[in-house]
C-alpha cells in the first residue's frame, strides 16, 4: 500500500467515528478498529521490501521553494515504529471499548485516538523535517485533546495543558534546530541531512542545532527536567494512558534521536548531555516510582525511568547501544502497554489505582493476576521474560562508558536503578495482588470480560515468547539497528541469548534483583523515610512559573493596551516610527538619480489650500462641521493633484468617493454632538503633536528620498504598458490593469465592499430593533430645522438632472476601456444622482420608486463579475482571461465588444449597491416618529388642491 | 515639484496622527481620513511623478505615467468608503448606545492616563 494511504488512512478514518456517534458504541468501536488495521495491513504490505533492505518512498512536492515536501520514506526504524503505533493501537482500540463506561462520548474518543496514531505515524514516516515537524506538533495537539478526555475531571484538564504547555515549547525549539540543520545541510529532506555527518558536525551552528533539537526530544520524552508532565498527564482514561506513554506519544522524542543518530551522535557534547540527562531520568524515576500508591503513578514513573535508561543507551554513541536501545524500546512498549491495561482493569473493576487498599487480587482476579505478574517480572528483568536481555544489555553497555572519567560511575547508577526498578516492580506485585483478600474494597473485583484482558494477554504472549526465544527477535532488531546506524557505524555481532557467561552485566542484574526483594522487605520504613525527606514538588513549581509568565506578560499587555485607543494608537504610531527610523539609520542611501521638476504657481496654490485646510482641521478640530468643510477642501486638492500629475482616472474617483464620504459623515453628524469638548491636557496635546510631528517629517523624508531617485529595478508596469491594446484590447491602461490584468485582485474588492455594505445594514438592523430605537424616535434636534424640508427648486433641478447625470454615468462606463473613466467611477456618479432625488425628494418618495433592492444588486454585481470570470473556462483559460472583438453595426463606427466590460459592469453594479445600501442605511436612521415623513416629494405643489395643502401645512 | 508632494504627504500624515489620537470618534475618524489620504498619495506617488503623460495610450507618444501604482490607488479609494462608512456606523452605534463618543474605556481610562 502506498505511504501516502498509510498516514492518510486514520486522518480521513478520524472523522468517521465521531459522525457515527449515533450508530452505537459497537459501530463506532468496529469502524476504528476496521480503519486502524487497514493502516496495519497496509504496513504490513511493505515488510517485504523493508526485510529486503530497501527504502520506501513516495514524494509529493508541496511548497518546493521553501523545500517543503510531502516526502514519506519507510526504513526498518520506520517500519519498527509504525509497527508498534498501529499494532498496539489496534488492541488499545479493541481494549477501549470496553473500558469506556456509556456516559463517554466514545465517538470524541476514537476521534482524537485516530487523530494522534494519523500524527504518529506521520512522524515515524515522514522523509522532510519541516513535514515530521508538522506532524510533531499534530501530535501535542491530539494528545491535549486525548489527555483531557475527561473535561469534567480538573486534574484531566491541568494534566493535559501542562502536557501541551512542555511538549508544545519543546516543539518551538524543535523548529529552531531543524531549521538550522537544514540551512547547514543546504535540504530539509531527511534522506540528504543523514548522509552529511561531517558536514553538520563540523559546522558551528552544531551545537545550538544540537541543543534546541535535544530540547524537543527530552519534552516529549520527558527526560529529566522535562519528566514533571508525565506522571500527571495519567489523568487520562486508562486507555490513553497506556497508548502514549508505553509506544506513541513519548516515544516520539525517542524515535527522533534515532533517527538523527548518525548525523547528531558520536561527537563528546551529545555524549554528555543524553547519558547525563538518560541516567538521572532513570534513577529518579524508579526512585520516585516506588513510593508512589497510585498504580498508575507508579507506572507512569517507571516509564520516564525506562524512557531515560533508552535515551543513556542512545547517549553512548556505540552500536551495542544503539542496538540495546531498539531492543529495549520494543520490549518496554510490550510489557509496559500490558501493564497499564492491567491497572486500568484493576481500576475498572475494584473501583480504585491505591496500591494501599489493594491486595489479594491474585484470588479474585486470577487473569489479571498473571497477565500483570508477567509483565512486572519481566520489566524487574527477571529471566525468560524479555526485560531481562534488553536490561542486560543496558547493563553489558553500561560497564563500558565512561561518564566524566569515571568507570565505576554510570555502572554504580545503573545498577542503582535497576535496583529501584526491581523494587518497585516486586511491590506492584507484592502489594497489590499477593496477600490475603480483604473486605474493604471499594467494589468487589472479579476478572472483567476477555474484551478487557485479552489485549494485554496477547502482549504478555510476546514477553515470554521473546524472552524464551531471544533468537526469533534478533534479525527485526538488527535490521531496524541498521537502519538507525546508517553508515555511520556496522550492526554489531552480539547474538541475542539468555546465557551470556558469569560477565559483569549478570552480578549486577543479580545485584539489583536481589536488592530489589530487600528493599521491598524494609519498605515501610523506607517510606517513613522518604515521606519526612523534603522534595519538591514539580507541579507547584511549574504551576508558579506559568503563574509568573502569566503576571508578567498581564503586566506588558496591560501597560500597553489598557482599553484606551488613544494610547496604544499612540504607541502603535510612536514604534512604526521609531522601527522605520532605525531601518533608516542602519540602512545605506544612494546618490539622488532624478532632477527636481520645477515647481508652477499653480501646484504652489493647490499645496498652500492642502496645507491650510489640513493645519485648519488641527486647529478647528472642535467645531466638527467646520472640519468636515475643511477635509471636503483637502480631498478637492488630492484630486486636483491626481489630474495634475497625469492620473485622471483616480482623480474621477477621488472626487466622487469625496462626495459620498461627506454626504455620510453629514448624515452621521446628524445624530452626533457638533463639538469636540476640550479634555486632553496641553501635556497631552504636546505629546501627540510631537508625534504626529514626527510621524509627518518620516513620511515626507521617505516620500521625499523615493521621488528623488529611480526604482531599484524597472517597474513591471512596461508590461502593462506594452500588453494593455495588444492582450487587453483597451487603450486605457489603468481601466485594463483592473478589470484585466489584475481583474482578480478587483473581483475581491467589489466583495469586500459589499460586505463592508451589508455590515453597515445589519448594523442599522441591529440598532433600529434595540433600546436604541427609541432613543431615536424622540431625539430632539439639536439644530433648528429648515423649514422647508424639500424646496421645490431642488426638487425640480435633481429630477431634470436625474437622465443628464444617467446618461453622463453611462457615458463614463462605455469609454472606460479606452478614455479615462469605468465600472467604478460610473458607479459612483450613478450613486451620487440617485443620492440626489433621496435628498430632494425625501426618503419615502425614493424608497417607493425603488424597483430592486440594493442587496440585490450588489449580489448581482459580484455575480455578474464572476460568472464573466468563470466564462473563459469554457474555452480552457484560467479565470477571468477577457477576449474581445470589433463589430460593425451600420450605421454606428465600428466598435469594440469585450469580456473585460461585462466584468467592467458587475464591478459598477456591486458599486452602486453597496454605495447606496450603506447610505440608505444612514438615512434609515434618521426618520423619526413625531415628524410624519412627508407623502409628497414637494411640500409646496401648485398642481395639488388647496384644501390639501393646507391640511399638509398644519400637520407640518 | 517633488518637495510639494512629499511636503503634502507630511502634512497630511502628521494631521492624520494628531487627529487619529483625539479622544472622541468624529475627529478620529477625520484623522483616519486624511492618513488614507497621506497613503494613497504615497503609493500614487511611489510610480514617480509625470506631468502630461496620462496612461491612455496614443500613437506616436511614448510618455506615460506609471499605471500600475493608479490602478492600485483606484481600487484603495473606493475600498477606503467602504472602511469609513463602517467604522462611521461603528461609532454611530456606539454613540446612540451609550450617550456617549468617546473613543477610550471609560472604566480602565481612570486608571491610565487617557483622560
Amino acid at each position: 500500500m502506498s505511504l501516502f494511504l498509510i498516514v492518510a488512512l486514520p486522518f480521513f478514518g478520524a472523522l468517521l467515528p465521531g459522525l457515527m456517534n449515533s450508530a452505537g458504541r459497537q459501530a463506532c468501536a468496529g469502524l476504528t478498529f476496521t480503519v486502524s488495521l487497514a493502516a496495519f495491513i497496509g504496513l504490513l504490505t511493505n515488510l517485504p521490501a523493508v526485510l529486503a533492505g530497501e527504502l520506501v518512498t513516495a514524494r509529493v512536492d508541496w511548497i518546493p521553494s521553501l523545500g517543503l515536501n510531502f516526502t514519506l520514506m519507510l526504513d526498518g526504524l520506520g517500519f519498527f515504529f509504525a509497527l508498534l503505533i498501529l499494532g498496539i493501537g489496534l488492541l488499545i482500540i479493541a481494549y477501549a471499548r470496553s473500558y469506556l463506561s456509556r456516559d463517554d462520548n466514545m465517538g470524541e474518543f476514537f476521534t482524537y485516538l485516530l487523530l494522534f496514531q494519523g500524527a504518529m505515524v506521520g512522524i515515524v514516516l515522514s522523509d522532510n523535517i519541516l513535514l515530521l515537524l508538522v506532524f510533531w506538533e499534530l501530535t501535542s495537539l491530539s494528545s491535549f485533546l486525548l489527555i483531557g478526555y475527561w473535561k469534567h475531571l480538573p486534574e484531566g484538564r491541568q494534566g493535559a495543558r501542562m502536557a501541551l504547555t512542555v511538549t508544545g515549547m519543546g516543539g518551538l525549539s524543535m523548529i529552531g534546530g531543524m531549521l538550522i540543520l537544514g540551512q547547514i545541510a543546504g535540504s530539509y529532506d531527511l534522506s540528504v541531512i543523514l548522509q552529511n555527518r561531517d558536514l553538520i558536525q563540523a559546522d558551528p551552528l552544531y551545537l545550538p542545532a544540537l541543543l534546541l533539537i535535544l530540547l524537543g526530544c527530552f519534552t516529549k520524552s520527558a527526560q529529566f527536567p522535562f519528566h514533571f508532565w508525565l506522571p500527571h498527564a495519567m489523568a487520562a482514561p486508562t486507555p490513553v494512558s497506556a497508548y502514549l506513554h508505553s509506544a506513541t506519544m513519548v516515544k516520539a522524542g525517542i524515535f527522533l534521536m534515532a533517527r538523527m543518530w548518525p548525523v547528531l551522535s558520536g561527537t563528546p557534547e551529545w555524549f554528555v548531555i543524553v547519558t547525563t540527562a538518560g541516567l538521572i531520568t532513570m534513577v529518579i524515576g524508579a526512585v520516585i516510582a516506588l513510593f508512589k500508591h497510585d498504580l498508575k503513578a507508579l507506572l507512569a514513573f517507571s516509564t520516564v525511568s525506562h524512557l531515560g535508561l533508552i535515551t543513556m543507551l542512545l547517549g553512548t554513541g556505540t552500536a551495542f547501544g544503539a542496538m540495546a536501545a531498539m531492543f529495549h524500546i520494543l520490549n518496554h512498549a510490550t510489557f509496559k502497554a500490558a501493564l497499564f491495561m492491567s491497572a486500568g482493569i484493576v481500576d475498572h473493576e475494584a473501583h480504585t489505582r491505591d496500591i494501599r487498599r489493594l491486595g489479594g487480587l491474585r484470588h479474585l482476579m486470577p487473569i489479571t493476576f498473571v497477565i500483570a505478574t508477567v509483565a512486572a517480572l519481566s520489566m524487574a528483568g527477571i529471566p525468560f521474560l524479555n526485560g531481562f536481555l534488553s536490561k542486560e544489555m543496558m547493563l553489558e553497555e553500561a560497564t563500558h562508558t565512561v561518564l566524566f572519567g569515571s568507570h565505576w560511575l554510570v555502572p554504580a547508577l545503573a545498577t542503582f536503578g535497576s535496583l529501584f526498578s526491581a523494587a518497585y516492580c516486586f511491590r506492584l506485585i507484592g502489594h497489590t495482588f499477593l496477600g490475603p483478600v480483604r473486605d474493604d474494597y471499594p467494589t468487589k473485583p472479579h476478572d472483567p470480560g476477555a474484551g478487557m484482558w485479552f489485549p494485554p494477554a496477547i502482549l504478555v504472549v510476546l514477553v515470554v515468547l521473546i524472552g524464551v526465544a531471544p533468537f526469533l527477535a534478533e534479525p527485526f532488531v538488527k535490521l531496524v539497528t541498521a537502519s538507525v546506524l546508517g553508515e555511520a557505524a556496522e550492526v554489531p555481532k552480539a547474538y541475542f541469548k539468555i546465557w551470556h557467561g558469569l560477565v559483569p552485566a549478570l552480578f549486577m542484574s543479580v545485584a539489583a534483583v536481589v536488592g530489589g526483594l530487600l528493599l521491598i522487605a524494609v519498605f515501610k520504613p523506607a517510606l517513613r523515610l522518604w515521606d519526612a525527606a523534603p522534595r519538591p514538588e514539580a507541579k507547584t513549581i511549574f504551576e508558579a512559573l506559568i503563574a509568573a509568565v502569566v503576571a508578567l506578560a498581564e503586566r506588558l499587555i496591560h501597560g500597553l493596551h489598557n482599553g484606551a485607543f488613544s494610547r496604544y494608537g499612540a504607541i502603535m504610531a510612536a514604534t512604526v516610527i521609531g522601527a522605520g527610523y532605525y531601518a533608516w539609520a542602519t540602512g545605506t542611501v544612494g546618490a539622488p538619480t532624478r532632477e527636481m521638476q520645477d515647481m508652477t504657481p499653480m501646484a504652489v496654490a493647490g499645496w498652500l489650500m492642502l496645507a491650510a485646510a489640513t493645519l485648519g482641521m488641527v486647529f478647528l478640530h472642535r467645531n466638527r462641521l467646520m472640519s468636515l468643510i475643511l477635509i471636503g477642501i483637502a480631498g478637492l486638492m488630492v484630486s486636483v493633484g491626481f489630474v495634475f500629475f497625469s492620473a485622471p482616472d483616480l482623480a474621477m474617483t477621488q472626487i466622487t468617493v469625496e462626495v459620498v464620504t461627506i454626504i455620510l459623515l453629514l448624515l452621521a453628524l446628524n445624530f452626533l454632538p457638533n463639538r469636540t469638548p476640550v479634555e486632553s491636557t496641553v501635556m497631552r496635546r504636546t505629546r501627540d503633536a510631537a508625534i504626529a510631528l514626527a510621524g509627518g517629517l518620516a513620511a515626507m523624508g521617505m516620500a521625499w528620498h523615493f521621488l528623488m531617485r529611480d526604482a531599484v529595478t524597472g517597474p513591471i508596469s512596461q508590461f502593462h504598458l506594452a500588453n494593455s491594446y495588444k492582450g487587453g484590447g483597451g487603450t486605457n491602461v489603468v481601466n485594463v490593469i483592473l478589470v484585466d490584468f489584475r481583474g482578480f485582485d478587483t473581483y475581491g474588492e467589489i466583495i469586500v465592499l459589499g460586505i463592508a455594505a451589508l455590515l453597515i445594514y445589519a448594523l442599522t438592523e441591529t440598532l433600529l430593533s434595540g433600546p436604541v430605537r427609541a432613543r431615536l424616535l424622540n431625539r430632539k434636534p439639536d439644530q433648528p430645522r429648515a423649514g422647508d424640508m424639500h424646496p421645490t427648486m431642488m426638487v425640480v433641478l435633481t429630477r431634470v438632472i436625474m437622465p443628464v447625470v444617467l446618461m453622463v454615468g453611462f457615458y463614463i462606463f462605455l469609454r472606460g476601456h479606452n478614455e479615462p473613466g469605468g465600472g467604478f467611477i460610473a458607479g459612483l456618479v450613478v450613486s451620487i444622482a440617485v443620492v440626489m432625488q433621496y435628498m430632494a425628494s425625501g426618503f419615502s418618495w425614493a424608497s417607493a420608486r425603488l424597483r430592486y433592492p440594493y442587496h440585490g444588486v450588489i449580489g448581482a454585481g459580484v455575480l455578474i463579475a464572476g460568472l464573466t470570470g468563470i466564462g473563459s473556462w469554457f474555452v480552457a483559460k484560467p479565470f477571468l482571461t477577457s477576449d474581445f472583438t470589433y463589430v460593425r453595426i451600420p450605421p454606428f463606427q465600428e466598435f469594440e465588444l469585450a469580456t473585460a466590460a461585462l466584468f467592467d459592469l458587475g464591478v459598477f453594479l456591486a458599486v452602486v449597491g453597496a454605495v447606496m445600501l450603506s447610505l440608505e442605511s444612514f438615512s434609515r436612521l434618521a426618520r423619526r416618529a413625531h415628524v410624519k415623513d412627508p407623502e409628497h416629494p414637494m411640500d409646496i405643489d401648485p398642481s395639488r388642491d388647496e384644501t390639501q395643502a393646507a391640511a399638509v401645512k398644519e400637520g407640518v | 515639484m517633488e518637495l510639494l508632494v512629499a511636503s503634502a504627504i507630511g502634512i497630511l500624515t502628521a494631521g492624520g496622527i494628531y487627529l487619529m489620537l483625539r479622544l472622541r470618534t468624529f475627529p478620529v475618524i477625520l484623522g483616519i481620513s486624511l492618513l488614507t489620504y497621506a497613503v494613497n498619495v504615497f503609493l500614487f506617488a511611489s510610480g514617480r511623478l509625470s506631468i502630461g503623460g496620462p496612461p491612455i495610450l496614443r500613437d506616436g507618444v511614448d510618455f506615460y505615467a506609471d499605471p500600475l501604482p493608479q490602478a492600485l490607488v483606484l481600487t484603495a479609494i473606493v475600498i477606503s468608503f467602504g472602511m469609513t462608512a463602517v467604522v462611521v456606523m461603528i461609532a454611530l452605534g456606539a454613540y446612540l448606545g451609550a450617550d456617549d463618543d468617546r473613543v477610550d474605556d471609560p472604566v480602565d481610562a481612570s486608571a491610565g492616563d487617557a483622560t
